[in-house]
C-alpha cells in the first residue's frame, strides 16, 4: 500500500504549505475593516447590533412572505433596504453591487460571505429611463419585436 | 468448484496510471465544460427555450438507466439463484454505483443553479416524479453499497439474498421512475405514455448488461485473469433476450402512437420525415444498436468469444445513445401542439421543428460523467476485492464442470 | 385586524362594482375604454400585510376577434414593465408573452392572439417541479420562486403552452419589482406586483390604452366582475382544454 502513504504525504505537504502561504500573506496586508456609510434616518428597522447578526433572517422571512403569499409590507422589504442604504458614486448616482463601495458588498467582502441576492434583484434604487430604453432596443435587435 | 477467491486488481503500473491520467483528463474536461456553461449561462450550449434538455441529459439518462441494468448479473445471482453469476455480483454492484454517480453528476452540473444542491436535497414537492427520483437514486446507492457489504463481509453473508431482493425491487422502481419523467409529460406528443416505464426497464437491461460485459472483459484483461468462454456465451444469450425486449417495447410504443391520429404528426416526424432523428432511429438505434448485434450474437451463439461480444456490446451502446437521443431531443424538436389542426406562427418558434446542435461543452460534460464512472470502477477494483481471481468456466460454473465430467 | 381588512376590501369591492355598473353598457358593447381611463379598481386592492386569498382567482379574457394582426402593444408593454432585455438571440431570449398567428389550412382564415402563461388551476409545471419552486398562489397566479428554483427546466418540458423561458445568461439592471437571474426559469407573473398594488397587468393596460382593448382582466370568482360578466355574455374557450388544466386565461372567437 505504498501509494496510499505517498498520496497521504502529498496531501499533507500541500495542506501545510498552503497554510504557511496564507498566514504570511495575512501579516503583510490586513484587509481594512469596512466602514459602510449610515443609512438614511435615525436608525434601521431594528437596532444595529440586531441587524448585523440577523438581517439575513429578516430578509429570508420576508422573502417567503412576499413571494409565496403576496405580503408586501415595507418594513423588512429588500427594496426598502436598498433605497435607504444606497451609496452614491462619483457621478452622484447610487452604486450597484458591482462597486466595492456598495453597502452590502463592503461588509460581505470583508467577512467573505458570498451572497447571490443581486444575481436577480436590483442592487440600487431604480433609474427608470435607462432600463426601459435598453430592454426595448434589445428586443428589437433580437427580432422579437418588429424593427 | 471451490469457493471463489477475490483479489485486488493488479495491472502493471504503467497501464494503471496511464489509464488514470487519460480518464482523469477527460473528467477534468467535463468539469471545465460545466464551469464554462455555468459561468456564461446556457446560451453557450446548443440548448434553448425550445430544446430545454440537451446532450447532458442524453448522457445522464443513458448512464442512470445503465446503472440499473448493470445490476442484472447481481439480480440473476442473488434473486434467481444462478450461481454461475455469483462471482461477478460484486463488480455488478460497483459498476451500478459508478454509473449512477456519473449520470447524476452530469445532471447536477447541467442545472441552471448547481450551487443549490442543498435546496434540491431539502425542498421536496412530492407530486413531482423528479423529487421521487432523488429518493430512488439515493436509496439505490445506499442499497447497492449494502448489497456489496453483504457480499464482501462473511458475517453479513446471511443477508445477501435479502439485500439482493431489495436491490432488485429498487432498481425496477428506479428505472420506472426515470421512464415516468417522460411518461408523465402530458403536453408533449412524443411522451405522455405509461409505456415509457417498461420501455426504460427494457433499455436498462440491455444497456447495462452491454456496459457490464465491456467492463468485465477490460478488467479481466488488465491483469490477465482468466474469463471462460462458456460464461461469455451465457452473457451473449442474455443480451439477445434483452435486445429483443427493447425492440418489442419500441415497436409497441410506435404502433400505439401511429394508431392515434393526434400523434400522427410526431410519428411521421421521427419515422419518415428524413430528419436526423429518422436516420438515428432506423439506422443507428434499430439497425446498428438492435438488429446488427442481435444477428451477431445469434449467428455466433455457439462460438461467442470476447471479441464478438465486445463488438456487439459497443454496437448496443452506440444504438442506445441514439435511442435516448431520439427520445429526449427528437421528442422536443417536434413542436408543442397548442392549436390542433391549425398552422401557427410566432416569434417564439411555435409550430416549427426546433433545430438542435449539441455543443462541445455539453458533450464534454457528458463524457466527463462517463470518465468519472470509469475512474470509480478502476480505482474501486484496485483497492478492494471486487474481482474473482479466476472467471474460468471450470472455476465458476457447476454446469460446465458437470458437462465436462460426463 | 382581519375584520377591519375585510371591511376595507368589501368597501373597495363595492365601489369597484358601483363604478363598473356604470360602465357595463360600454364594456358589453365593445370593451373599449377611452385612452387614459385605466381599469384600476378591478383589482380589489389588498392591504400590504394581507396575504393573497383564494376568494379571488385572477383571470384574463382575450378577445381574439379584436386582436389586430401585427399589433404587439402587449408584448412591448410586458418587455418594458419586466425589463425583459433581449440579447439578440431569439432562441434563448425570454418571452413571457408572444403573438401567435393561426391559419386554418383548409379555409385559409387567419387570426392573431397573444399567448402567455395561462395561470392554470391544475398547472403541470407545479406538479413536476422537484423543489416546489414552481407554485400557484392562493389567488391563482402561477409563479416561480426563484429562490428555490434549481434550473432543472422540467417545468418547461411539462408546460403545454410553451409559456416558460430559462434565463440563459447573466443579467444586470433588473427592474426592482421583477427580479430575474441566470439559471432560473421564469414566465408571465400577471404583473403580480401591480395586482398586489391594486393595478392590472401591463399588457392589459397597454391593450386598452394604445391598442384595440381586446383584453379584460379580473376576478373569475366574482360573478359581478367585468371579466365574469363578459365571460357570461359570450362563449369563450381555453387553449388545450382537453388537458384539463383549467387555464385562467380564456379566449373569445378562437
Amino acid at each position: 500500500m505504498g501509494w496510499v502513504k505517498f498520496i497521504t504525504g502529498l496531501v499533507l505537504v500541500v495542506l501545510l504549505s498552503g497554510t504557511d502561504v496564507g498566514s504570511a500573506c495575512a501579516q503583510e496586508s490586513r484587509v481594512p475593516v469596512p466602514k459602510p456609510p449610515k443609512g438614511k434616518g435615525e436608525q434601521c428597522v431594528r437596532e444595529t447590533s440586531f441587524m448585523r447578526a440577523n438581517h439575513m433572517n429578516l430578509l429570508l422571512h420576508q422573502r417567503d412572505e412576499t413571494v409565496q403569499k403576496g405580503i408586501r409590507t415595507k418594513k423588512y422589504s429588500l427594496r426598502e433596504c436598498i433605497a435607504c442604504h444606497a451609496v452614491n458614486g462619483k457621478d452622484g448616482q447610487p452604486v450597484s453591487y458591482e462597486d466595492p463601495k456598495n453597502f452590502c458588498r463592503s461588509c460581505h467582502e470583508y467577512v467573505a460571505v458570498k451572497l447571490d441576492c443581486f444575481e436577480c434583484h436590483a442592487s440600487k434604487p431604480p433609474s427608470k429611463k435607462a432600463a426601459a430604453a435598453n430592454s426595448e432596443n434589445g428586443y428589437r435587435a433580437s427580432g422579437v419585436l418588429p424593427q | 468448484m471451490s469457493e471463489t477467491i477475490y483479489s485486488e486488481s493488479k495491472p502493471c503500473p504503467a497501464l494503471f496510471y496511464g489509464a488514470l491520467a487519460v480518464i482523469g483528463a477527460v473528467a477534468g474536461i467535463g468539469l471545465l465544460s460545466a464551469w464554462y456553461m455555468e459561468h456564461n449561462g446556457h446560451y453557450v450550449t446548443g440548448m434553448t427555450n425550445q430544446i430545454v434538455w440537451g446532450m447532458p441529459h442524453v448522457f445522464a439518462v443513458f448512464l442512470i438507466v445503465a446503472a440499473s441494468g448493470a445490476l442484472n448479473v447481481a439480480s440473476i445471482s442473488s434473486v434467481f439463484g444462478r450461481t454461475v453469476y455469483k462471482p461477478l455480483a460484486r463488480l455488478s454492484g460497483l459498476l451500478a454505483i459508478a454509473l449512477l454517480i456519473g449520470g447524476l453528476m452530469v445532471l447536477l452540473l447541467d442545472l441552471g443553479r448547481p450551487d443549490r444542491l442543498i435546496i434540491a436535497a431539502t425542498y421536496y414537492n412530492f407530486k413531482s416524479i423528479f423529487a421521487w427520483n432523488m429518493f430512488l437514486y439515493a436509496g439505490f446507492l445506499g442499497l447497492a453499497a449494502l448489497y456489496i457489504w453483504t457480499l464482501m463481509d462473511r458475517s453479513m453473508k446471511c443477508f445477501s439474498s435479502v439485500a439482493g431482493m431489495a436491490m432488485f425491487i429498487w432498481r425496477l422502481s428506479l428505472t420506472t421512475g426515470t421512464g415516468l419523467i417522460f411518461g408523465f409529460l402530458v403536453a408533449r406528443q412524443a411522451y405522455d405514455a405509461a409505456l415509457m416505464a417498461p420501455l426504460f426497464i427494457a433499455m436498462s437491461f440491455v444497456f447495462g448488461l452491454a456496459v457490464f460485459v465491456l467492463v468485465t472483459i477490460a478488467a479481466t484483461w488488465a491483469d490477465g485473469r482468466p474469463l471462460g468462454d462458456y460464461l461469455i456465451r451465457r452473457l451473449g444469450n442474455l443480451l439477445v433476450i434483452f435486445i429483443a425486449a427493447n425492440l418489442y417495447f419500441v415497436t409497441v410504443y410506435h404502433l400505439t402512437n401511429l394508431y392515434a391520429a393526434e400523434h400522427a404528426g410526431v410519428e411521421a416526424f421521427i419515422l419518415t420525415s428524413g430528419s436526423v432523428y429518422t436516420w438515428l432511429f432506423w439506422l443507428v438505434q434499430i439497425g446498428i444498436g438492435g438488429l446488427l448485434p442481435l444477428a451477431l450474437l445469434a449467428a455466433f451463439r455457439k462460438t461467442m468469444c470476447k471479441f464478438k461480444i465486445s463488438l456487439a456490446s459497443v454496437l448496443i451502446i452506440i444504438g442506445g445513445m441514439a435511442q435516448v437521443y431520439v427520445i429526449i431531443i427528437g421528442g422536443q424538436a417536434y413542436p408543442l401542439v397548442l392549436f390542433p389542426g391549425m398552422e401557427v406562427q410566432s416569434s417564439f418558434f411555435d409550430g416549427v421543428i426546433n433545430p438542435y446542435t449539441p455543443s462541445l461543452p455539453e458533450i464534454g460534460l457528458g463524457l466527463g460523467g462517463v470518465a468519472v464512472t470509469v475512474l470509480m470502477v478502476i480505482i474501486g477494483i484496485k483497492v478492494l476485492r471486487f474481482l474473482p481471481v479466476s472467471l474460468a468456466d471450470q472455476d465458476i460454473d457447476p454446469l460446465y464442470k458437470a458437462a465436462a465430467t460426463e | 385586524m382581519s375584520s377591519k381588512h375585510n371591511q376595507l376590501s368589501d368597501d373597495n369591492a363595492h365601489s369597484a362594482r358601483r363604478r363598473f355598473l356604470g360602465q357595463v353598457g360600454v364594456l358589453a358593447a365593445g370593451i373599449s375604454l377611452a385612452p387614459g381611463v385605466t381599469l384600476n379598481g378591478i383589482a380589489e386592492a389588498r392591504e400590504a400585510d394581507q396575504p393573497a386569498s383564494d376568494k379571488v382567482r385572477w383571470g384574463l379574457l382575450v378577445d381574439a376577434t379584436r386582436c389586430a394582426e401585427g399589433c404587439d402593444a402587449c408584448v412591448r408593454a410586458c418587455a418594458d414593465e419586466n425589463g425583459l432585455s433581449g440579447h439578440g438571440r431569439p432562441e434563448t431570449d425570454a418571452q413571457w408573452i408572444r403573438k401567435v398567428t393561426l391559419r386554418d389550412p383548409k379555409t385559409k382564415a387567419t387570426q392573431s392572439l397573444p399567448v402567455m402563461c395561462q395561470h392554470c388551476a391544475e398547472p403541470p409545471c407545479v406538479d413536476v417541479c422537484p423543489t416546489g419552486a414552481s407554485f400557484k398562489r392562493a389567488d391563482g397566479i402561477v409563479l416561480v420562486d426563484k429562490h428555490t428554483c434549481i434550473g432543472c427546466r422540467y417545468c418547461m418540458m411539462a408546460c403545454p403552452y410553451k409559456a416558460r423561458s430559462f434565463v440563459h445568461e447573466t443579467l444586470t439592471d433588473q427592474k426592482p419589482h421583477t427580479p430575474r437571474g441566470k439559471g432560473t426559469v421564469e414566465s408571465c407573473t400577471f404583473c403580480v406586483h401591480r395586482i398586489d398594488a391594486g393595478g392590472q397587468p401591463a399588457c392589459v393596460e397597454a391593450c386598452s390604452k394604445t391598442a384595440t382593448g381586446a383584453m379584460i382582466f379580473g376576478n373569475l370568482n366574482d360573478a359581478n366582475s367585468t371579466l365574469s360578466k363578459a365571460l357570461a355574455d359570450h362563449p369563450s374557450s381555453r387553449i388545450r382544454a382537453d388537458l384539463g388544466t383549467d387555464p385562467g386565461v380564456r379566449y373569445r372567437g378562437l
